[in-house]
């Protein structure tokens, strides 16, 4: 089971809930991910409208519990003053930490990140932080504090799959005593199981469930995607060979002539 | 008494003087369990809305969940 600071979870699969036509397909998709938890972005509330009915309602009918994210934060400051928001908000001391470096790849501010990852741990957050496939910034954040390490398959919302799969087998391999989530990149099942199968923890996605055709659909995909790319890393895959090997016995095989 | 100004997720509002933070969510129909306000940079905790008065000039942001990734 996964196990982030002390807390369980029955899941592997983790979800945002931007971008999705409706409250209602949101809600579905949901249900059918079984997710471990869900993240939520803080903002202003518009004072110039009424709501009708939130993304809240929506995830504490389903019971499953919130990740305040520091999205569309530039600084240290800004995903600081947002994390604590969200806290007094969620009244949970899980953040999903990014701290943005760049408008146009989403890719994150090492600098920030870190600085900010420090922050938080010392206010007794469980910080989960975004950040790019790179062991060293890993290895900081968890000297920082960190509780989990979310290093990015691709860039925030491009269904590009794993485009570094080196630099996550490093990390992977390196960094054993911190859960890695994947955040980021998975476009389609295929992805979310591959990188299970490499030894994730878990995965993070958004725009893959809520940006598919039947995002339900998608949502179950990924589940059952995750459940599989995770038993067969327990499993333990065969090596990989250039011939064949035959499955059947070779002894015994009616010839003809001898 | 003439009303205070503040500023109120980044736009000029008027507000009754010695209004509390509880006193402005109630005016703007918010309510409190879902949100969280900063004023003057800082984390006002919920038990706390009912006593914090607010002063001419404050600064204060009221946010809440939206969804996001």
């Amino acid at each position: 089971m996964l196990t982030i600071a002390g807390r369980i979870f029955p899941s592997r699969l983790f979800i945002g809930t931007g971008k999705y036509p409706s409250l209602e397909v949101a809600r579905r998709a949901l249900v059918a991910s079984g997710a471990a938890m869900v993240t939520v972005a803080v903002r202003r509330v518009d004072l110039t409208q009424k709501g009708e009915g939130s993304i809240l309602d929506v995830i504490e009918k389903a019971g499953v519990p919130i990740l305040p994210n520091t999205a569309g934060c530039y600084t240290a400051d800004e995903a600081v003053r947002t994390a604590r928001l969200g806290r007094e908000a969620g009244l949970s001391e899980f953040v999903k930490l990014e701290v943005i470096g760049d408008p146009k790849t989403l890719f994150p501010d090492n600098d920030g990140l870190l600085q900010a990852t420090r922050i938080l741990v010392q206010e007794g957050f469980v910080v989960l932080p975004y950040t790019n496939d790179d062991l060293v910034v890993a290895k900081r954040l968890r000297d920082a504090g960190a509780a989990a390490v979310m290093p990015l398959a691709a860039p925030i919302g491009s269904g590009l799959g794993i485009q570094n799969p080196v630099n996550l087998r490093l990390l992977l391999e390196e960094i054993q005593d911190l859960p890695i989530i994947v955040d980021a990149g998975v476009g389609t099942a295929s992805d979310a199981a591959i990188v299970m199968e490499m030894g994730a923890d878990g995965v993070l996605m958004n725009t893959g469930i809520a940006g598919a055709g039947d995002p339900e659909k998608m949502a179950r995909a990924m589940r059952l995607a995750i459940e599989s790319g995770r038993l067969a890393f327990e499993a333990g895959r065969i090596p990989k060979k250039l011939y064949a090997t035959a499955s059947s016995p070779v002894e015994g095989v009616v010839r003809s002539g001898a | 008494m003439t009303a205070m100004r503040i500023t109120l997720n980044g736009r000029d509002r008027e507000v009754a003087p010695g209004a509390t933070v509880a006193a402005l969510l109630d005016g703007l129909g918010l309510a409190p369990s879902r949100l969280a306000v900063e004023r003057n940079g800082r984390v006002v905790p919920k038990p706390d809305y009912p006593a914090v008065a607010l002063a001419e000039g404050d600064v204060v942001e009221v946010v809440h969940f939206v969804g996001g990734g």
